[in-house]
């Protein structure tokens, strides 16, 4: 499978996703794309087959609101039907809402407050380790969420159960709403942090399939610690007038912008 | 006089079960010997996750361990789990539906002098507040069993509260009616219903016998399920009466009464008294003195009954 490609057809997804509700937080979803599309398509054992397996990779997507990056990752492996959900996405009464909803196939829990899916997974991981269970446990969160406290607790937790099953993955897009993660709240130091809080760290190119692949692989091997990877990466991937501009963290692209996005994308489909 | 806290009742209960049922989980926050939860700790430590002081870790820890099958008894301080953690509780199990029970300990004003930073006098409040969330305050030990033993055989989200210290029982050991989400009628009667949860219930039981002997018949429900609140017993107790009164150890704002008041309110409107805690920060002192401070005790009861039935 060509991974490279696949994530550029799905930022496709993603901008019609986002056109036919006329909301969503494109952004986070571009910068997030090659983690999913990796942990979707190469790296994780879940599928609408085994999703009630107990043997299953979990996967909580913490930075919740990335939410049009997750449902193409998702329609694309066959939970959902991309058709269906650009056509309700955001509707009055439909299910297909701005966040995760696990009362939609292949979604495992809610989320959309910053913080909660690093602890969340920590019990997840236990309750695995608990039953000698071969599943994985990966959660995705952004790099502004980690000013929440309760990630730190997680962090501290994960380390304390050593929960080698674990893999937090750091999306580096070095952006909030506000602006620069490092005037809003510094985290360059981030990969220190996880470290002294007992994590295996990865740094690695977050937007290279490449690199992501060979990132979890050695996530894998590592025993006794979690780890986390620090996924540098570019807001706005993929679309040039987008890529690191804080103002596009949920902006809407005109018609014009929109038609020159997909211009733009799909050449770079097409290229890979 | 009973020496078993409702919190020793419940560890007792889960011991009980988790011998058969290796899903069944305790999680504390550096709280095991306030929970009473020591003992499980040590026979089960297998199936006791310590998640350090770090509440907000310790509910969202437990939605996980649920998602991933397991059964967790999340057993805290009260203040602390209902507010540090509120919005854990709201979003990782009521929101997700995740099958954790959370156990509030030492609840109320359990902690006497340690002041208003350790009271829960707002959790039925902003749990009940919560979709998806069941409130319940048992009374004595007795029926703290049968809800725990209950609760055990559900797969939905609830908070629990328990007191600290030892309580007089309501019921005999050998005869403890119970019925999950139904009040317990402890008396019949035709002028006044007094509607009690947790520590109040017996107060409630000992002023309806009072107000009979003095010639005020009343009607007494122990309403340990404030959310879903019973409300066809509520009506059909209330509509024999002339006046309602509600006891509860909580804060005057979206407690128990406030709940009654509501259901009445829309279906059978009557006099009401809502007793319960002021809205500030309670007088120092153990929990009796507390509450006989703020009139919440038998002889507060059958003040507010004479008064409701004179007016």
């Amino acid at each position: 499978m060509n991974l490279k490609k696949l994530a550029y057809e799905l930022r496709l997804d993603v901008l019609e996703l986002i056109r036919s509700a006329k909301a969503g937080h494109i952004g986070g979803d571009m910068s997030a794309m090659e983690i999913l599309t990796v942990l979707y398509n190469k790296v994780m054992n879940i599928s609408p087959e085994n999703q009630n397996d107990p043997n299953r990779d979990y996967f909580i997507m913490s930075k919740g609101h990335s939410m049009e990056a997750y449902y193409a990752v998702l329609c694309k492996k066959g939970f959902m039907d991309i058709d269906d959900v650009v056509a309700n996405y955001s509707r009055f009464g439909s299910q297909y809402i701005g966040h995760p909803n696990n009362k939609l196939p292949g979604i495992e829990m809610n989320s959309g407050s910053l913080g909660h899916g690093l602890p969340v997974c920590v019990g997840i991981a236990k309750a695995c380790k608990m039953d000698s269970r071969p599943s994985r446990v990966y959660v995705v969160m952004g790099d502004g969420e980690l000013a929440e406290g309760s990630v730190w607790e997680g962090a501290m937790a994960a380390s304390q159960y050593n929960l080698d099953n674990l893999c937090a993955v750091v999306d580096r897009n070095r952006l909030q709403i506000s602006g620069s993660t490092e005037d809003v709240m510094h985290q360059d130091d981030v990969g220190v942090r996880f470290a002294a809080f007992g994590w295996n760290v990865i740094t690695t190119a977050g937007n290279d399939t490449d690199a992501l692949e060979k990132a979890f692989a050695q996530a894998e091997k590592v025993k006794g610690k979690p780890t986390v990877i620090v996924a540098e990466t570019t807001k706005g991937c993929g679309v040039s007038f987008m890529e690191n501009q804080a103002g596009w963290h949920h902006r809407v692209p005109t018609e014009e912008e929109y038609e020159l996005a997909k211009k733009e994308l799909k050449e770079k489909a097409e290229a890979c | 006089m009973n020496k078993i806290p409702n919190r020793q009742a419940i560890c007792d209960v889960l011991m009980e079960h988790a011998k058969e049922d290796r899903d069944i989980l305790v999680l504390c926050s550096d709280s095991r010997g306030s929970a009473s939860m020591a003992p499980f700790f040590k026979e089960f430590p297998d199936q006791a996750i310590e998640t350090g002081i770090a509440e907000q870790n310790l509910v969202s820890i437990s939605a996980g361990l649920a998602k991933a099958g397991k059964k967790p008894y999340a057993a805290s301080p009260a203040c602390f789990l209902s507010t540090r953690s509120y919005e854990q509780a709201k979003v990782d199990v009521a929101y997700s539906n995740t099958n954790v029970k959370l156990i509030g300990i030492s609840g109320g004003v359990s902690y006497g002098a340690l002041g208003m930073s350790h009271h829960s006098a707002q959790d039925f409040a902003a749990m009940s507040a919560i979709p998806n969330m069941r409130v319940y305050c048992p009374s004595d030990r007795h029926q703290t069993k049968k809800l725990i033993e209950a609760l055990l055989c559900d797969e939905k989200p609830a908070y629990l509260r328990v007191g600290r210290n030892p309580v007089e029982d309501v019921y005999d050991e050998e005869n403890v009616p119970f019925e999950l989400n139904r009040a317990t009628v402890l008396s019949e009667g035709t002028d006044v219903l007094i509607v009690a949860c947790g520590e109040m219930v017996l107060a409630a039981k000992e002023a309806a016998e009072t107000l009979s002997r003095e010639g005020i018949s009343a009607a007494a429900l122990d309403m340990y399920c404030i959310k879903p609140l019973d409300e066809k017993t509520l009506i059909e107790k209330a509509k024999n009466v002339k006046a309602v009164i509600t006891i509860e150890e909580h804060a005057p704002y979206g407690g128990l009464g406030t709940q009654v008041a509501g259901v009445l309110a829309q279906s059978c409107p009557k006099k009401m008294k809502i007793l319960a805690l002021p809205d500030s920060p309670v007088i120092t002192g153990v929990s009796k003195e507390v509450f006989d401070y703020y009139g919440l005790n038998a002889q507060g009861i059958v003040n507010a009954a004479k008064e409701l039935v004179n007016e």
